[in-house]
């Protein structure tokens, strides 16, 4: 009697989670159209392991560096794992999540994002850490840049937050019910289309350069993590013209990678070294560069890489080249696809193809 | 520490935990720890003025339980006493012990008073004294300690039973503590007494299967009524009411309907997650609505909605009003100025419209409510006063049995309490007054807008409103199960029950308005 009253507790319980869970599913944001961004964290969990490099920051880094690049000229695997306004904090987290499933030798972190010393937005929050597996990393991100009125629970259970897109889900949300498409190659989005720099902004004036407290012990605790795993951290700034890049963001990042042995490298500023024409390198007039810029930054800066960390030429590894070999063709049917549009169009419509 | 607040669904559970492991003798000190955790979570810094009431309420108590005490030991020891020193000394302890009653109303009440109304008391001088051009007085703001409504009428309500020796005797300071204290009801009431409470609330507790699963359903449906209905709609009624010239005409009759149903649903959707909490717990609280939507008089209403508040005031204001001195006085001086009928009934209504101006008073430091009271307390007195002509027609037509006529005085009192209610949504009295005045000066345009607009431009989307709909029918089907049918989920057969349990859970969940992007509504109710 007693094992059978259980039985059913534990049959009930279980469809009832299920029911649950199969609703949450259906009613959580899909990012398979429109903001594609959003997919990009969860991405990450469905490659092989064993990267060479792990790339975090904002929008930037997934704009800015080729990855296909680098594996073509220099046989350095790696991936990533940038999001939209992404947060400092939420860079240490995704960091400290990467490193559950693989050491990469170098982790590069796009500095932009030390301008931000309090959480900016919901949607970006979400845009950045929906995508990340249930984790105690999860939830501390989740935890430390809750905006107000966010609740961390919310992000443990989504439903929670999406409850009310029952009334307008989308052809999407069924069609991409039970999995999803990749919409990056390992992390890096595609943009082919060409927006020259016109005018250069100054930048208005700040009534304190000083990067934030909060942003100062992130930077310190992902060091701290790379330190711990033996990760090679390392700094970098995109080769972008807004948002302004202070000199005084630019001695403070300087001086912190002299004090720890750090490498940083400023792509705006070695522009020319680099090659970077922003006539012709960036598709929005200088926020981000397009794919030329981007096989040019990763052209850049696998160099510097394989001289200072000593990366392997990974190309002579028959599985790995074979992995890489796909993604290789997926990226330049891509480039192709969306040079055409834009040739034929003046823009871009196809950031994925398959659409 | 809102009810629908993630915070306080951790701390159930884990007082449900900790009260069914702790030994059954420790249950009831258990709450009371419980309650003050719930009470520093919520208002901590405010939980002096908790404290200042048990402690003043229980001091008041012990002194009068002394002086009985001492009376009754003097009458043991002269059993032979005269008659009539015997009634001087009784006389005496009497009024000694009105003393100590005096004085517990007076601090509780200044409290209450200070906290709560010193506000609208200095605004109202500062108009007056506005008018004759003098200096405003400086405000002050005080920021209203959670539930002080509420367990102050609770310990008023008990040192008024141990005035009139109704009281238990030698009642500790703990369990008074747990009484004033005990957090499902400390927020939004039901108002217990003491009498009713402490049955249950101190009785050890065995896990009841039947308590728990039916206090935790009832719970739930609080929490549908108050996330899926109430919040969902407040947006709507803000929208409806910020500008009656906005709005006017047919749109404050929906207005009134659309508060009518979000009062409803908040009101008692709080209430069912107390009762339901408690008897979860094994706990026993008063109900405090009677299907008041079936009402058939304003009278009829007042005995089905917030039920303990009424009783309340009837048994602690309105019957010692009615047998005072100075009434009896006044009753005398009415029968013979009115004659006997209407002057029987003259200190009657007096008692009744002061009753109605301190219930207005109580519910809110502001002339709304007020004028809601006064309204209230109006609208009864002439309902009595029309009562034998209704009596006379009624029974002339024969209209007593007609299922149609019970069903106009139910929309008629529906309408009629509606029209009351507005002085709580409306900015002030005025406003209220412009909207009323706009239902018939400007319905027909009104209408012709409703037509053409609908009711997409009030924040809500049609689907908003299908969820609403659909939730008042499954409402009203339940109460009608319950009520006719005596529907119990423990009569569910296993399958049954957890199915209904998970579509209810699943439904709040996915159906509530509530997470990021919507306004946290408190209950409404916790406001007073």
């Amino acid at each position: 009697m007693i094992v059978r009253r259980i039985a059913a507790w534990i049959a009930a319980s279980a469809l009832s989670v299920g029911a649950f869970l199969a609703i949450q599913n259906l009613l959580v944001p899909k990012y398979m159209s429109g903001i594609y961004e959003g997919a990009l964290i969860g991405e990450y969990y469905a490659e092989p392991r064993g990267h060479d490099i792990v790339f975090i920051g904002d929008c930037e880094v997934y704009e800015t560096v080729s990855p296909v690049t680098l594996w073509e000229e220099y046989g350095i695997t790696s991936y990533i794992r940038g999001g939209p306004q992404q947060l400092i904090w939420h860079s240490y987290y995704l960091l400290k999540d990467a490193l559950k499933y693989e050491k990469p030798r170098v982790a590069v972190f796009n500095i932009l994002s030390m301008q931000y010393d309090e959480p900016q937005s919901e949607a970006y929050n979400r845009l950045n850490l929906d995508g990340m597996r249930l984790s105690p990393e999860k939830l501390e991100a989740a935890s430390v840049g809750a905006m107000p009125g966010e609740s961390a629970l919310s992000y443990a259970f989504p439903i929670l937050r999406f409850h009310d897109r029952w009334s307008e889900l989308t052809d999407d949300d069924f069609t991409y019910y039970a999995s999803r498409r990749h919409v990056s190659v390992n992390g890096y989005v595609m943009r082919a289309d060409i927006k020259p720099v016109g005018r250069i902004p100054e930048g208005r004036k700040l009534a304190d350069y000083s990067f934030g407290d909060k942003a100062m012990e992130y930077l310190d605790k992902m060091r701290e993590l790379c330190e711990e795993n033996g990760v090679e951290l390392m700094l970098m700034k995109a080769p972008t013209i807004w948002p302004h890049w202070y000199d005084q963001w630019e001695e403070q990042t300087l001086a912190y990678a002299e004090k720890y042995g750090l490498i940083y490298v400023n792509l705006l500023a070695d522009a020319e070294k680099a090659g970077i024409d922003f006539a012709t390198d960036t598709y929005d007039a200088g926020l981000h560069t397009n794919v030329y810029g981007a096989e040019k930054c990763a052209s850049y800066l696998g160099q510097i890489m394989r001289d200072s960390y000593g990366l392997p030429d990974r190309r002579g590894e028959p599985e790995t080249a074979a992995l890489w070999a796909g993604k290789t063709d997926y990226y330049n049917k891509l480039k192709s696809v969306q040079e055409k549009e834009f040739a034929e169009t003046g823009k871009i419509s196809t950031l994925v193809l398959g659409e | 520490m809102f009810f629908t607040s993630e915070i306080f669904i951790i701390f159930l559970a884990a007082v449900f935990v900790g009260y069914y492991t702790v030994f059954r003798r420790w249950q009831w000190q258990f709450l009371l720890a419980a309650n003050f955790v719930f009470y520093a979570l919520s208002d901590a810094g405010n939980l002096v003025y908790i404290a200042a009431a048990i402690v003043t309420t229980y001091f008041a108590s012990r002194r009068m339980a002394r002086l009985n005490a001492e009376l009754e030991s003097w009458a043991a020891a002269n059993p032979g006493a005269a008659k009539a020193e015997t009634r001087e000394r009784r006389a005496a302890v009497k009024a000694k012990r009105r003393v100590w009653l005096v004085l517990c109303l007076i601090v509780n009440l200044s409290a209450l008073a200070v906290v709560k109304y010193a506000g609208f008391a200095i605004a109202t001088a500062n108009g007056v004294r506005a008018a004759f051009g003098a200096e405003p007085f400086q405000m002050i703001d005080f920021v209203l300690p959670m539930g002080i409504s509420f367990f102050t009428f609770q310990s008023l309500g008990y040192i008024i039973d141990a005035y009139r020796g109704k009281a238990a005797k030698g009642e500790s300071f703990f369990r008074l503590a747990a009484f004033v204290s005990f957090f499902p009801q400390l927020i939004q009431g039901p108002i217990s007494r003491y009498s009713d409470l402490s049955g249950t609330l101190f009785a050890p507790h065995a896990f009841s299967p039947e308590d728990f699963r039916e206090g935790l359903f009832r719970a739930l449906c609080g929490f549908f009524k108050k996330l899926v209905v109430a919040d969902r709609l407040f947006a709507a009624i803000r929208a409806l009411t910020a500008d009656p010239a906005e709005y006017p005409g047919v749109y404050v009759l929906v207005a009134m309907i659309a508060y009518a149903v979000t009062l409803y649903c908040d009101f008692t959707g709080g209430i069912d997650i107390a009762i339901g909490v408690a008897r979860a717990l094994g706990v026993r609280v008063a109900e405090n609505f009677n299907r008041p939507f079936y009402s058939v008089s304003i009278a009829d209403y007042w005995r089905r909605w917030h039920i303990t508040m009424g009783t309340w005031f009837r048994d602690y204001l309105f019957y010692p009003l009615s047998l005072s001195k100075p009434t009896q006085k006044l009753l005398k001086l009415t029968k013979k100025t009115f004659g006997p009928k209407l002057g029987m009934r003259v200190p009657v209504y007096i008692s009744t419209a002061f009753v109605w101006f301190a219930t207005g008073l109580w519910h809110g430091a502001s002339w709304n409510f007020i004028a809601w009271g006064v309204a209230n307390g109006l609208v009864i007195i002439i309902s009595q006063e029309l009562s034998p002509v209704f009596a006379v027609v009624t029974k002339r037509f024969g209209l007593g049995s007609r299922t149609w006529w019970t069903a106009f005085r139910v929309v008629r009192t529906f309408w009629l309490m509606s029209f009351l209610r507005s002085f709580d949504i409306y900015a002030n009295v005025g406003a209220t007054f412009r909207a009323y005045v706009s239902v018939f000066s400007g319905f027909g345009a009104s209408v012709a807008r409703l037509s053409a607009e609908g009711l997409a431009a009030l924040g809500l989307y049609t689907a908003d409103y299908v969820v609403v709909g659909v939730s008042v029918a499954l409402m009203a089907l339940g109460g009608h199960l319950i009520h006719a049918r005596g529907f119990r989920v423990s009569n569910l057969p296993f399958a049954g029950r957890f199915a209904l349990f998970a579509a209810v859970c699943l439904a709040i969940v996915v159906f509530g308005a509530y997470g990021f992007g919507y306004d946290a509504n408190q209950f409404i109710y916790n406001r007073f």
